[in-house]
């Protein structure tokens, strides 16, 4: 794992900069990219424009407009007063003019990264709480976009996105400070993904860690994970790499990069839609892969992949899996005094 | 369980094939279905029993049901598994076991069985060893049984010595020893099985509750040990067969595998070709003593027997040695996948109790294996074929006193009716007249002959009876390949005929692939086989291994994942579904098939 968050206070951050243990930085997102990408898996490159950046901008505003005051001033059962306090704060984040040193440092690392080039932009919490996360509406993505202009607005959006009014509303709640507020920003290269989907390192039906289970479907991979599209199915065993269920959808529709930048859906065409999406070849590759982030994490995980329009497999985020390892489990069976004697147990019909 | 639902029919309404209304005639009362039947589940035992059973081979079925009972039931108390009943119906074999299901007695035998089966598994290779050698000295006490001459006259020392004794008393002592020794092999078959068996279900039942998606077939290959006696007939064969390259011998063999032509051939041709005939020798004995069946019926001769089969195998192998193709089974690939799944496997349980706990599961499934699959070698194959032979020496005995036409005849009498033709040789040969009524039995066996061979069409039900909830018993869900799943299998394809282009069976050994079908019903079929083709048959034998290296995947009717095609299509590394019920029957020699050995489904594409 990468180093301790000490040393790191630039305003930018690139993945192969950042561990796990870099969240407080980079947040969660950024800071698995980073990981990954270390572990020398097939991350698109990007920066995360770190916590350091959003504070040192938020303390711009402060100075100004005092922020934090005005919030921290809010009745929390007050909801008119919190929409409008924070519409107006909203609008002060998305539209003052960012310092020109932040600036000059963001657009200059999007210029390396290959200007020009897409970019997916997303807010990266840096709460370990993902019910937190989810709550506070801490989700925003960003996909394709395509110049500096935009590029800025949806960092600035991003950061906007903590003064909603279900953010702030679930800030005061909680009595949390605002003070330890914070957020980084992935800017991610795009993948003009042929095919893309999920990909679990054990079996969401059973639990079985034996398996995984592999989605995939056309195009990008916001059909899949939106549920616009039923997706092929596979499951592989991780051990003897039998593919033992295919299954092939009909895959109705797919999103494919809008020209203006963004998203657009669109009908798949229909000698496609009854196609298997992933030759086997394919689907050994990225079995391979994910048993390559489950080992490296140590546990079960929950990864989004695509494949680019060469074939090539980029993994685009991994997570732990969370429903069954937070299940409670009975031990299947506890060592015996003698080997034999789990005989005596099972055909006796003793209970464990 | 309501009646109007039950999709299999009770085992009294099924009545007799036409043109064999009299086959009751050939088997004893007590093997006939009774009243109370219906109210039991019964399956047909199609794995050990696939054609309808002579009158003598009811034997088989006899020994084997009072050995295994006897040792699961009486021996080791199994806590809830009791015996197995059987009934014959239209000559083939149906079965029920007996389980006990009150609390207190489940009880009771567990203690017992905790105990029993405790000094088994505690002792285990101690007393495999001395089974090996106890089987061997059976062997070797059922050839050296003598059948008495019956001279004109007495031998002179019965006198000398006053032992008091004549011949013909001899004859029944020699009879009564056959039977006796056939038995004694089935008790010791199952003296150990068993408790084998329950080694491999606990650690079955474990993998399948850690790994809810685990099939039989990837467990079975943590279990299945390498190095077993039934690949062995077959490496003496490649062995054989890498000589007579050696010695430039390749012209001597030939598809027909005629000993008659071949060994006198060799004979002739001098040094090399005696020294290939030595080599031989030394195989046969005992390697060749495997049937070409699982010895469960009189005609499943032995190579030693038949030595046409393991002959007729050669030219194959000699081609493939000519071309540099290895013909050695990748055993140090094969150990170390094994070590690889079983350490996988191992790595993906969550807790260090449990791996402790697989671990001894594990070692206890290894420690027993070569039980399982070895003492096949001895019992089925070996003393079986042994013990047919002996019969047929009897069968000579029977010709000679023109009761019979041919030696072979024999074996349509039962063994209780072979006891009344003795008694009337006895007399014969004390009285000094003809045996009483010399035609009483011919019109009878001619008769037996027909009949057999109507009863061989019959498309006998998989299972009779009401259908239970459950199936649980170990040994039929280890060796049948019958669970729950199958039986509701078998009951939809009953209901609904099923797809007629699809055939389902056990997924045996991964892996896809597509070819032409060729359905073998003997291993003496075996010149149809071409390379490349898929297997179809309803069981395959030890003795049909020589096959696997021709094939490209491989499909039966009987069997589960520890059965035989199994195990050596996962040493070939070939797609095998197995258990099917009735591929030989819906599939034709010639049509394309598609096997998946991942998930089961045998699909006929044309």
């Amino acid at each position: 794992m990468s180093s301790a968050v000490a040393s790191k206070h630039q305003p930018v951050l690139w993945f192969k900069e950042l561990g796990i243990h870099d969240r407080p930085v980079a947040g969660g997102k950024g800071a698995s990219l980073g990981e990954m990408t270390g572990a020398g898996l097939p991350i698109p490159p990007g920066f995360v424009v770190s916590t350091v950046a959003f504070n040192q901008w938020l303390q711009e505003l402060d100075q100004r407009h005092s922020i934090r005051s005005r919030i921290t001033a809010l009745d929390k059962d007050n909801l008119p007063a919190i929409q409008q306090c924070t519409a107006e704060i909203r609008a002060l984040i998305e539209h003052e003019p960012l310092s020109p040193q932040l600036h000059a440092t963001i657009v200059g690392s999007y210029a390396e990264l290959g200007a020009g080039h897409p970019v997916a932009v997303r807010s990266s919490a840096t709460s370990e709480d993902s019910a937190e996360a989810s709550f506070a509406g801490l989700q925003d993505t960003y996909l394709w976009v395509k110049s500096e202009a935009e590029l800025i607005s949806k960092i600035r959006s991003c950061w906007a996105s903590l003064y909603s009014p279900e953010s702030v509303s679930y800030r005061l709640r909680l009595n949390l400070p605002e003070a330890q507020l914070a957020m980084g920003v992935v800017v991610q290269r795009m993948v003009n993904s042929s095919c893309s989907g999920v990909m679990f390192t054990r079996s969401p039906t059973t639990g079985d860690r034996s398996v995984i289970t592999i989605e995939g479907s056309w195009g990008l991979g916001s059909a899949v994970v939106s549920g616009e599209v039923t997706p092929d199915r596979f499951v592989i065993n991780k051990v003897t790499r039998e593919i033992r269920t295919r299954v092939v959808a009909d895959k109705a529709i797919e999103h494919v990069p809008a020209e203006q930048g963004g998203v657009l859906e669109q009908e798949v065409s229909a000698e496609r839609r009854k196609q298997c999406c992933l030759s086997d070849a394919q689907i050994h590759a990225l079995v391979a892969l994910g048993k390559k982030v489950e080992q490296h994490y140590g546990s079960p995980q929950d990864i989004e992949w695509a494949l680019d329009q060469d074939g090539n497999i980029l993994l685009l985020q991994s997570r732990p899996e969370t429903v069954w390892a937070s299940k409670e489990r009975m031990a299947v069976a506890k060592p015996a005094a003698r080997a034999f004697d789990h005989i005596f147990n099972v055909m006796g019909g003793v209970k464990k | 369980m309501n009646m109007k639902l039950n999709p299999f029919p009770m085992p009294t309404s099924i009545g007799p094939v036409a043109g064999a209304e009299n086959w009751g005639d050939m088997y004893p009362y007590y093997t006939k279905v009774q009243p109370d039947d219906d109210k039991r589940f019964w399956f047909y035992n199609s794995m050990h029993f696939s054609e309808p059973m002579s009158a003598f081979d009811m034997i088989t079925a006899e020994a084997a049901y009072h050995a295994m009972g006897a040792y699961v039931n009486r021996v080791f108390a199994f806590p809830t598994g009791k015996g197995i009943d059987y009934r014959c119906i239209n000559g083939r074999i149906y079965i029920s076991a007996n389980v006990a299901s009150d609390p207190a007695e489940i009880q009771e035998r567990l203690d017992i069985f905790r105990r029993r089966a405790g000094h088994y598994y505690e002792n285990w290779n101690d007393i495999y060893s001395k089974w090996e050698g106890r089987m061997g000295q059976l062997i070797q006490d059922m050839n050296a049984i003598k059948i008495p001459e019956l001279p004109a006259y007495e031998d002179e020392a019965v006198v000398t010595d006053s032992t008091g004794i004549a011949q013909n008393h001899f004859l029944r002592v020699a009879y009564h020893r056959t039977l006796e020794l056939y038995s004694q092999m089935w008790h010791h078959h199952f003296e150990m099985l068993m408790l084998g068996y329950g080694a491999y279900v606990v650690f079955f039942q474990f993998c399948k509750q850690a790994f809810p998606e685990i099939t039989d077939q990837t467990v079975a290959r943590m279990v299945a040990g390498i190095d077993v006696l039934m690949f062995r007939p077959d490496d003496e064969l490649k062995k054989l067969a890498k000589l007579a390259v050696e010695l430039d011998l390749d012209k001597f063999f030939t598809t027909d595998g005629n000993p008659q032509v071949i060994l006198p051939a060799l004979e002739k041709h001098g040094a090399t070709g005696q020294r290939w005939l030595a080599a031989l020798a030394e195989s046969r004995d005992p390697w060749f003593n495997i049937s070409i069946g699982d010895g469960f019926y009189h005609y499943e001769r032995s190579w030693n027997d038949d030595l046409a089969v393991p002959l007729s195998a050669l030219p194959h192998y000699i081609e493939k040695v000519r071309k540099g193709d290895s013909l050695e089974r990748p055993t140090e690939t094969l150990k170390l996948e094994r070590q690889r799944i079983i350490d996988e496997y191992r790595s993906l349980l969550p807790t260090d109790e449990e791996k402790a706990a697989f671990d001894q599961m594990l070692s206890v499934s290894h420690l027993v294996f070569p039980y399982v699959e070895d003492h096949k070698f001895y019992c089925e194959h070996w003393l079986t074929t042994a013990f047919f032979n002996k019969m047929r020496q009897f069968g000579d005995l029977l010709q000679r006193y023109e009761l019979v036409d041919k030696q072979e005849d024999i074996f349509h009498l039962h063994h209780t009716e072979i006891s009344q033709v003795l008694s009337n040789i006895m007399n014969s040969w004390a009285a000094g007249s003809p045996p009483s009524q010399p035609d009483y039995w011919q019109p009878i066996i001619k008769e037996r002959r027909r009949m057999l061979k109507v009863l061989g069409e019959w498309q006998a039900p998989p299972a009779i009876g009401p259908m239970p909830g459950n199936i649980e018993d170990p040994a039929l869900q280890m060796l049948w390949g019958i669970t729950t799943e199958t039986l509701h299998g078998w009951a939809s394809v009953a209901a609904e005929g099923g797809n007629e282009n699809e055939v389902r069976g056990y997924a045996a050994s991964p892996g896809v692939v597509e070819g032409v079908a060729r359905v073998l019903r003997s291993i003496t079929d075996f010149g149809e086989i071409k390379e490349g083709d898929i297997l179809v048959c309803p069981i395959t034998h030890p003795s049909w291994g020589p096959l696997f290296s021709k094939i490209k995947a491989a499909v039966s009717d009987i069997g589960g994942t520890m059965s035989h095609m199994a195990i050596v299509a996962r040493e070939y590394g070939m797609p095998a579904v197995v258990g099917t019920g009735d591929a030989t029957k819906r599939i034709k020699s010639g049509q394309r098939l598609r096997v998946d050995g991942d998930t089961g489904v045998v699909t006929i594409l044309e």
